[in-house]
């Protein structure tokens, strides 16, 4: 309802009216005015973090693990500035976020005041859009914009930033209207000729394969549940990004296991080889094309994606498709079903012979011992914990990650939260407190390194004071494993600064926080350790002394193809230093 | 089938793609707010594309919409990703691709205009060969003393390089360019 108040008021008044539960913030001179109203209330919760980067991230897990945008509250000047990794970080894994920063007034912007920075000039190319509210006329259109543009076509983060005597003005607050953006309008529905061209394509196809991405998870359960049915009724197989985890069951007949860099040989010699390729809602990423030019050199490709400047960018596709996953799924669904397709099975038969072939050679194989606990081991053993129960899983950035992706299978969306596209080291723990803010019953776990937990471990605070009882699993190897792997690779095992001396014993740090510490260096007492880890009704860091010298294969080697995969049993000292030439030293 | 970027050795020498590189001049058009050609203007530095001119004013008044003319160069596939990188900003409209227009209608190039303004210093023979040379190119006087000219020249970006070459010289002290305006030939807008 329309009715005159202040511009603070109408913060909290557009975050009711959008939704809006929970709001992750850190308080600060230029957003007082909000605070303020934010004890007056009852009707949003307001979780107090250590610092705004952990905001930013906790927000990102809140959303991916519900779908629904995140909302961050933080203070100009710093409190904004501290913000910018977790926006681009959610810019790159096109998480919807809300981030509302205070400002200095307004006479006083641009004169160097304290706490002043230029926030909308600093976050524009980190954010989807942004904007710096100069009259409270447009405070209540602008928040509701910012809603509609965070969440709607491919998600993104947004700023609003808001001076603080606009947050003392009195205006008059307009609820959200259903008016249509004068600017913006994503194409959601997509084309049915070039839908129909895919589905023809694709049933003539002797060798298909769904590659599919985090747009599936952003598009929504229906479009991962208009998957499957896709996948079982041509019978293909199907492989997915590391954003994309979880779309399709890790236990579904079909599952070929993840592709990319550090994917699966069965899902990367599948892409090199096949003759029609259904991308969906991925983006021909780096991470997984390898290089580009022998990039599955045979296949037609489809490409679908409700952001028209993905398609093209890198890979160049046959039949681009622009709309929603969803959408587009629906009318393949309904095309392949009402066209009576059906794969030509004794190809299909020949190609999944072909396929086991290369998964026969196990890929995902290490040397399994009894002394020391292998990293592959311990996410196994944690999986088979945690399996039966409502689970969420984030990660930090590394080895790791990798693992984690590897070893532990998601049979649903939004359970796996990590940070694919920046690669954010400090992502994982404020994410799984975001999730478990979203999902108190749950389990929400953080895979981490002993690098990357030390880059937000402050937010061990905020888990403790809002009784959040999320769990650190600590993959501690005492180095940051990945940079090491890669000096390996291209340094001539000169292993700069990548070693971690005098970390921090992670019993004592837990329980400094006041939460519960866990220490395991034997496999024969994992177990027992991360049943007590999952019984205790508080956080936990669980310090898991992993095998130091352990490194993440299969491994396609920078300018490498996806038929030139490093397997883990090829994978000697030798190897690995040879395994990269002059020309992809150069890459990251 | 992908078959381009035969020559690259992977996603980050995409550069190095032989291909034509072509120039092309976009309409776009915006919202006219507050950091409207910073998003431009940004977009095509933090991406590593190519501006080589830029106009930009308001163009329809009551509804707050201006015009950015922004000429650039890449290969057929950069200039689409330009095309659609631009479209993706919140406060855009439209973009068009003028260049691609014309040539569906059968023409080289669009309809481009520029305004540039030369001033020249000088006695004698030059500043006689300058005022011939300006009439020669349709250039007017717009300011004049015994020793100086300042000549307003239109046209298109070709024939006023050409005309400031000349005058180089002939005593030419300095020049202020609008930049490409440009439009779609034929009786329908963008």
């Amino acid at each position: 309802m329309k009715r005159e108040m202040t511009g603070a008021e109408m913060v909290l008044q557009a975050l009711k009216d959008q939704g809006v539960k929970h709001v992750f913030g850190y308080p600060g001179g230029a957003v007082l005015p909000i605070y303020d109203e934010i004890i007056q209330q009852d009707d949003i919760q307001h979780v107090l973090v250590r610092h705004e980067q952990g905001a930013g991230h906790a927000a990102e897990g809140y959303a991916r693990s519900t779908g629904k945008p995140g909302v961050v509250l933080v203070t100009s000047g710093p409190g904004a500035t501290n913000m910018v990794t977790a926006l681009t970080d959610a810019l790159l894994d096109s998480i919807p976020l809300v981030c509302i920063t205070g400002q200095v007034p307004t006479h006083l912007i641009g004169s160097d005041a304290f706490q002043e920075c230029d926030t909308v000039g600093i976050t524009r190319p980190c954010t989807k859009h942004n904007w710096l509210v100069k009259r409270i006329e447009d405070l209540p259109r602008i928040l509701h914009e910012a809603f509609y543009v965070a969440t709607s076509g491919r998600p993104g983060p947004v700023v609003v930033d808001v001076p603080k005597d606009i947050q003392f003005a009195t205006g008059i607050y307009e609820p959200p209207t259903n008016i249509a953006h004068k600017s913006y309008r994503p194409k959601i529905k997509g084309d049915i000729e070039p839908i129909r061209h895919a589905v023809e394509l694709l049933s003539r196809a002797k060798k298909p394969i769904f590659y599919t991405g985090g747009g599936v998870i952003n598009s929504g359960p229906a479009a991962a549940q208009l998957l499957r049915e896709l996948v079982q009724l041509t019978g293909a197989p199907i492989t997915s990004t590391l954003m994309g985890l979880g779309a399709y069951p890790a236990s579904g007949d079909n599952w070929l296991g993840m592709l990319g860099m550090h994917g699966t040989y069965e899902a990367n010699m599948a892409m090199h080889d096949c003759d029609v390729m259904i991308c969906i809602g991925a983006r021909f990423d780096d991470r997984i094309t390898g290089r580009i030019d022998a990039f599955s050199p045979k296949s037609f490709k489809v490409h679908i994606d409700i952001d028209p400047s993905s398609i093209n960018k890198t890979v160049k596709v046959d039949i681009p498709i622009v709309g929603d996953v969803a959408h587009v799924l629906e009318d393949m669904v309904r095309l392949w079903r009402t066209g009576g397709h059906k794969l030509d099975a004794p190809a299909l038969k020949s190609w999944w012979e072909t396929i086991d072939r290369w998964r026969g050679r196990n890929s995902l194989a290490y040397r399994p011992s009894e002394d020391i606990i292998m990293p592959q081991y311990a996410i196994q053993r944690l999986y088979e914990a945690t399996k039966g129960r409502k689970t969420f899983v984030s990660t930090e950035v590394g080895q790791h990650q990798m693992w984690a992706a590897q070893f532990f299978g998601f049979e649903a969306p939004n359970h796996w939260l990590t940070s694919g596209g920046l690669g954010t080291m400090g992502y994982g723990l404020p994410a799984a407190i975001g999730a478990q803010v979203a999902h108190p019953d749950a389990l929400c776990i953080d895979i981490a390194g002993d690098a990357s937990i030390l880059m937000n471990i402050q937010e061990m605070s905020t888990a403790v004071q809002f009784g959040l009882p999320v769990k650190v699993f600590i993959l501690n190897n005492q180095y940051m494993g990945m940079v090491r792997q890669w000096q390996q690779l291209l340094h001539g095992n000169r292993l700069s600064h990548s070693y971690m001396d005098s970390l921090p014993d992670f019993v004592k740090l837990a329980e400094a926080f006041g939460g519960h510490g866990i220490v395991v260096d034997k496999p024969a007492d994992l177990d027992d350790a991360i049943q007590e880890m999952i019984d205790t009704p508080k956080p936990v860091i669980f310090d898991c002394r992993v095998a130091n010298l352990a490194n993440c294969f299969p491994m396609i080697p920078s300018g490498k193809a996806h038929n030139e995969m490093l397997l883990p049993d090829e994978a000697n000292d030798e190897t690995v230093a040879n395994a990269i030439d002059a020309a992809g030293k150069a890459l990251v | 089938m992908n078959a381009q970027n035969l020559n690259a050795p992977s996603a980050y020498f995409m550069a190095e793609v032989v291909e034509q590189v072509e120039s092309h001049t976009l309409s776009v058009l915006v919202d006219n707010e507050p950091g409207v050609l910073a998003r431009v203007i940004g977009l095509f530095s933090g991406r590593g594309y190519n501006i080589d001119s830029l106009t930009v004013s308001e163009t329809e008044h009551e509804k707050h919409l201006s015009r950015i003319t922004i000429v650039t160069t890449g290969t057929p596939m950069v200039i689409e990703q330009i095309h659609h990188q631009l479209e993706r900003l919140v406060p855009v409209h439209r973009v068009t691709n003028l260049t691609v227009e014309a040539r569906r209608r059968s023409f080289e190039k669009p309809l481009e205009r520029e305004l540039a303004l030369i001033k020249v210093a000088g006695v004698g023979e030059k500043r006689l060969e300058a005022l011939r040379l300006a009439d020669a190119f349709r250039a007017t006087v717009i300011d004049a003393t015994a020793e100086h000219f300042v000549f307003e020249i239109t046209g298109r970006t070709n024939k006023v390089e050409q005309f400031i070459a000349i005058l180089k010289p002939l005593g030419l002290v300095e020049v202020s360019r609008s930049g490409v305006a440009a439009l779609q030939r034929g009786p329908e807008g963008i």
